[in-house]
This record gives structure tokens, C-alpha cells and sequence, in this order.
């Protein structure tokens, strides 16, 4: 059950992440992008860490609309307008009534599916949302299985975003935005919002 | 003033400032209005400036041109926050700009204007 105190302590914990590992997704993303997933990402975390602090938001659709407005602002490439559409998908899927994590987490996706056009195997953050939320369902979610989903973007072939440039040479390597979206994951776990 | 206005989105603010100098000699009376680059000014795009060249923009009806895709997915965000009437071309950006340029300078029809951009869509 999401309140506004563990949504909150989700999207901490998942800036703490990101933080920590900002260099770990800026080498993920030279090898086949840009080299400033790590930079961008922090970029938007701290904004919406500021954010969060200064907002007294007294329910959980507030609090992902003010991360949301934050990434999108913040990030500056393509991962801006992506999470951003992911967590105002949220925010919409929690001013309904009766919401579980998994139609929540649903709604997330359709953003970013909306935003990118992206569909499945294509190489992108829709890789990892797909099979976290069945493990969602199915009460399966653990750290070993959201690592194991980002593992699961190193043998596919981009054929999205910039990584789609390298073509071939794309495999082998994890999808920068699975990884960070595997923090957000990761950083669910760790609040306490499902149990792993 | 024209009827059709361009916004041009750039993950580069002088590439931005650069074309919106290029179409302002051929098109005095067509409001352009552009967004360059990250809120600091750095290579990205920013949701901010987007915004601002969106509600900026004097005229009735934009075309909208950009570089690269992360340009276009912010710029989705902002049309789909604006009520302004805003079409989203995904052209070659200069000489997709430039054509609606001169043809919005001229006050021709948009259903001309697109069947002449539709011939420089590239992505």
C-alpha cells in the first residue's frame, strides 16, 4: 500500500541509487550512447529530492507529479521526457480509487510507451518495466530478479533511441535507461512499499 | 503579422539562435521563436524553454521543427500541456523550417505548407 510517506522514501532511496552509481551509468551509456545517462540522471534526482523536501504533498499522486515535473525539468536528454511521463503516469493512476502497485506501476509504462514508442525488445527501459511488473503480480519482485531483468537487456539489439545507431554492435552491452530504471526498483524493495 | 508562427527546438542553443537568424531574413513578419539547448545552457533540451518558446509564439497556429529525439519527446510533452494549436513536424529541421518559413511569410494555405514539408520528412 502506497502512502505518501513510503512513496516518498521510494523515490529517496531511488536518488540515493542513482547518486551512487551515477559513473556506473555514464560508462554503460558511452558504449553505445552519449556517456551522460549518470550526469543527466543526477541532475534530475536532486531537483526532485529538492522538490520532495519543500512540497508538503498530502497524497501520493501529488508526490509522483512533483518528481515527475522535477526529472522531466532536470534531466536534459532523453530520459527527462520518459520518466517523467512514467511518474505522471503514476500520479494519474493514483488519484483513482483502488489502485495496486502493479495497475500503478501499468500506468508507468504506458507513459513511457506512449512517450517513446517503444515496445518490447527493442532494447530500452520497457525491457525492465515489462518484467518487473509480471514479477509485481506475481509476488516474485526481488533484487535478484530486477538485476536479472537488466542483465536480460545486454543480448538484445537496439533498434530505439541512439543505441539503434549502432545496430549490431549494440548487443552485449545493458541498456543504460534499464539500469537506472532497475534503481527505481531496486530503491521500491529497499522502502518497504512490496516485500522481496 | 503571419498566421502560421515556428518554433524551433534544438539540443543546441546556437544551432537554435542560428537557424531561427536564417529564417528571419526571408520571413520578417512570421513569428519565430526558439529553445536551445538544457535550463544552464548545456547540449539537451529543457522542458522550461520549450515552454516559454511555445507560449512566446504570436501566432494563431505553430509548426514546430526540432534535431533529435529527446527535442521531440519534450516538445510532445509541452503540446500536450499547451492549448495552442501546434503541428509537430518530424523534417529535415533546416530546410523543413526554412520552406515553412518562406511559405508562412507568404500566407499560404497550411494544407500547402504540410504537402511541402511532407517531401522533407526525415525521421
Amino acid at each position: 500500500m502506497l502512502t505518501v510517506e513510503n512513496t516518498k522514501q521510494w523515490l529517496f532511496t531511488f536518488a540515493d541509487k542513482i547518486k551512487e552509481n551515477a559513473s556506473y551509468l555514464s560508462e554503460l551509456d558511452q558504449e553505445i550512447g552519449d556517456g551522460d545517462h549518470g550526469s543527466n540522471m543526477v541532475r534530475g534526482v536532486e531537483a526532485m529530492e529538492e522538490k520532495l523536501n519543500e512540497s508538503d504533498s498530502s497524497d501520493v499522486s501529488e508526490v509522483f507529479k512533483t518528481a515527475a515535473m522535477s526529472l522531466l525539468s532536470k534531466i536534459g536528454g532523453a530520459s527527462g521526457p520518459l520518466y517523467g511521463s512514467a511518474l505522471i503516469g503514476m500520479a494519474k493512476s493514483a488519484g483513482e480509487d483502488d489502485q495496486d502497485l502493479a495497475t500503478l506501476l501499468q500506468a508507468g509504462l504506458e507513459g513511457i510507451q506512449k512517450r517513446g514508442q517503444a515496445e518490447q525488445g527493442e532494447k530500452t527501459l520497457v525491457d525492465l518495466w515489462i518484467p518487473v511488473i509480471e514479477a509485481v503480480q506475481n509476488n516474485t519482485l526481488t533484487k535478484e530478479s530486477v538485476q536479472k531483468a537488466v542483465e536480460q537487456t545486454k543480448p538484445l539489439k537496439a533498434t530505439k533511441g541512439r543505441a539503434s545507431y549502432y545496430g549490431e554492435r549494440s548487443i552485449g552491452h545493458i541498456d543504460p535507461g534499464a539500469a537506472s530504471s532497475g534503481y527505481l526498483f531496486e530503491a521500491l524493495l529497499e522502502s518497504g512499499v512490496v516485500n522481496g | 503579422m503571419a498566421k502560421h508562427g515556428i518554433v524551433l527546438v534544438s539540443h543546441v542553443p546556437e544551432i537554435a539562435e542560428g537557424l531561427t537568424a536564417l529564417l528571419k531574413e526571408i520571413a520578417k513578419d512570421v513569428s519565430i521563436t526558439f529553445a536551445g539547448g538544457t535550463d544552464e545552457g548545456e547540449i539537451g533540451s529543457s522542458f522550461d524553454k520549450i515552454s516559454e518558446a511555445v507560449a512566446n509564439n504570436e501566432a494563431d497556429e505553430i509548426l514546430a521543427f526540432y534535431d533529435l529525439g529527446s527535442a521531440k519527446m519534450t516538445l510532445d510533452m509541452v503540446m500536450e500541456l499547451s492549448d495552442k494549436k501546434i503541428h509537430l513536424l518530424d523534417a529535415a529541421m533546416v530546410e523543413g523550417a526554412y520552406t515553412a518559413a518562406t511559405l508562412a511569410q507568404g500566407n499560404t494555405s497550411l494544407e500547402d505548407i504540410l504537402n511541402q514539408i511532407e517531401l522533407l520528412i526525415v525521421k
